[in-house]
């Protein structure tokens, strides 16, 4: 595959006795913006640090660009890192930070001056030269940090929860301008965050993570519409997850009701997972065929209503733009093709 | 926040500071006292630091000090930061126990150190003099150094290392060109702060010197031994002064870097 550029094969990563990674599978195509999404401690740092070279891996391959990088120092890599705490030397001023890779490849000092300059007007901080990185904002200091690290011209940059510490209108900012930097640049952007939306916004692939094994692997709109698993869907925004029964092909039961769907494919009466998003309910009438149930309360969510609906021993989460009265009685419809059944996930994985 | 002492509490802290410094005072003015008797006044005079500067037991004592000082401080330090380098990265429990038996030298008593050290140089063959003087300050110097070194490196971010080394510098050079300047306001205290030590010391250096080495406070010691006179004060006098000035200079310049953390 020629536009593959960065591969993993079989990495696996312990310390000691614990497994952190487990046979991990991977291409990072050119130009793309991949993000590790997955609850803390699922790897997603570890794997990112084993591309970066600050881990090994205990087994496996890191291909680049067709060569084998597994013994490859850091400092030899063609990648930067954008770190989580930004990392920045307080004892030089933001000029000489972002200088720092450029100086150690003896780059002209006319040259470093001008790719600074460029580089510091592309981060909206021109003029900031001479300050000392101590009084800046974590925002700025975050530019800097970018800065510092797509002066040297990777072909890669890592970032690791570079938006954690920054409060949420800063972080949206930063997520359409680090966007935005990435397609004008046109560089492989990997981006580690347990940030579902930033993911979302953000990327071209996505890949969820959790306990140390890919879960999925899509673009941001395939792994919303169609998780693989109740896992997947649960973390990639709300979800209803409901123990079901598939029927037959095409039919199934929860919630003591029958439906169609649009999955095939399982054993007859194969216990699975039924999904359903919250927004995918529409709230009508009670009746016969459908689930039907009590509103035990209410939530204004700005956009939408956020309510839970009782049935049997059920609580449905339903998103709805229309508020309905709290102890109301409503019916629950959901078409076919926003029900999504998942296979059971194994005990051992969960 | 500030505000204004009482009547009381001014009194009470006058008095601390007048036990405090009293003694210390009553020995500066008799440095420059013209009479030899210790009770009378004769008028100020400024002979007893020129008997001072032409005794030349005292400015051999002086170069020993200076030297030991010196020598003990560089070697320290670079002993220390190395030592504080290492136990900051290395694991959890190592840590710990590390920082723990680097403290101990610190809070044991001087005489039992000093003690320790003479046996093991006897035990070891070395003949007592400059070089079991210079060994047994840099030995005692070492946790000073850590100790100043270390909350330096604990307000390094844990990346800037790798970053260094992300950027295409080899971990030498990271080393050397972004945890040492980095560190440096925790070297340099470090190196003062040694200095210092060295100077104040007494009890070691009694223990662990020989062969007609000695540093200005053992030959203060021997001076006063034979009945103190009146050059003894004014060379205690021009000890406090140097050890306070450079005391003044570790806390003003620890002070400066907590304000620089505030902003």
């Amino acid at each position: 595959m020629k536009d593959n550029l960065i591969r993993l094969e079989n990495i696996s990563m312990s310390y000691g006795e614990k497994q952190v990674l487990k046979s991990i599978n991977l291409d990072v195509r050119d130009k793309e913006f991949i993000t590790f999404l997955g609850p803390s401690g699922c790897g997603k740092t570890t794997t990112l640090r084993i591309i970066g070279g600050f881990e090994h891996q205990t087994s496996g391959n890191v291909y680049f660009d067709g060569q084998l990088i597994n013994d490859v120092p850091p400092h030899k890599r063609q990648l930067n890192t954008v770190f989580q705490k930004y990392a920045l030397f307080t004892h030089l001023n933001v000029y000489d930070n972002i200088a720092f890779g450029l100086r150690i490849s003896k780059t002209p000092e006319h040259e470093i001056k001008e790719r600074v300059q460029k580089m510091l007007s592309m981060v909206n901080l021109s003029g900031y030269e001479k300050r000392a990185v101590v009084s800046l904002s974590g925002g700025e200091q975050q530019r800097i940090a970018i800065a510092r690290a797509l002066v040297n011209h990777p072909r890669v940059l890592l970032l690791d929860e570079p938006l954690g510490a920054l409060d949420l209108k800063l972080r949206k900012e930063m997520q359409t301008e680090l966007k935005a930097i990435q397609q004008a640049l046109g560089i492989t952007f990997i981006f580690v965050t347990h940030d579902q939306e930033e993911a979302l916004t953000m990327s071209d692939t996505v890949v969820v993570m959790k306990g140390g094994k890919i879960q999925q692997i899509g673009t941001p709109i395939g792994i919303y519409n169609e998780p693989v698993n109740a896992f997947v869907a649960d973390f990639i925004g709300e979800s209803n997850i409901i123990d079901g029964i598939m029927n037959e092909d095409y039919v199934c039961t929860f919630g003591g009701k029958t439906f169609d769907c649009t999955d095939c494919g399982f054993a007859k009466n194969e216990p699975v997972d039924v999904v359903i998003r919250p927004e995918d309910f529409r709230m009508v009438m009670p009746r016969e065929e459908i689930i039907c149930g009590i509103v035990e309360n209410i939530v204004f969510k700005g956009v939408h209503y956020e309510m839970h609906v009782k049935s049997g021993d059920i609580t449905y989460l339903v998103h709805s733009t229309i508020p309905e009265v709290v102890g109301t009685f409503v019916g629950l419809e959901v078409e076919p093709f926003d029900i999504h059944i998942m296979k059971k996930s194994k005990p051992e994985e969960n | 926040m500030k505000k204004k002492l009482s009547p009381l509490s001014l009194i009470y802290s006058l008095l601390i500071f007048v036990f405090l410094y009293a003694p210390i005072a009553v020995l500066i003015i008799y440095s420059f006292n013209a009479s030899k008797s210790r009770g009378t006044w004769g008028g100020f005079s400024l002979k007893w630091y020129a008997e001072l500067f032409s005794n030349k037991d005292i400015m051999q004592a002086l170069i020993t000090t200076l030297s030991i000082a010196v020598i003990s401080a560089v070697v320290s330090v670079v002993i220390g930061t190395a030592a504080a380098v290492g136990i900051y990265y290395s694991r959890r429990r190592t840590k710990a126990l590390l920082t723990g038996i680097s403290n101990i030298p610190m809070i044991n008593a001087d005489i039992v150190t000093g003690i320790s050290l003479l046996l093991l140089f006897i035990f070891l063959k070395l003949d007592l003099g400059y070089v079991t003087l210079l060994l047994s300050h840099i030995t005692f110097n070492i946790p000073y150094v850590i100790l100043s070194v270390m909350p330096k490196l604990r307000q390094l971010d844990k990346n800037a290392f790798e970053a260094a080394i992300d950027l295409g510098a080899t971990p030498l050079r990271a080393f050397f060109s972004v945890i040492i300047p980095e560190i440096s306001p925790g070297i340099v205290t470090g190196a003062i702060l040694a200095f210092t030590m060295s100077i104040d010391d007494f009890v070691i250096s009694f223990f662990t010197t020989g062969g007609g080495v000695s540093t200005l406070s053992i030959e203060i010691y021997t001076m006063a031994k034979r009945g103190i006179k009146p050059e003894i004060n004014a060379l205690s006098a021009i000890m406090f002064l140097v050890v306070m000035t450079l005391l003044l200079i570790v806390n003003i310049r620890s002070s400066k870097v907590e304000k620089k953390k505030e902003r």
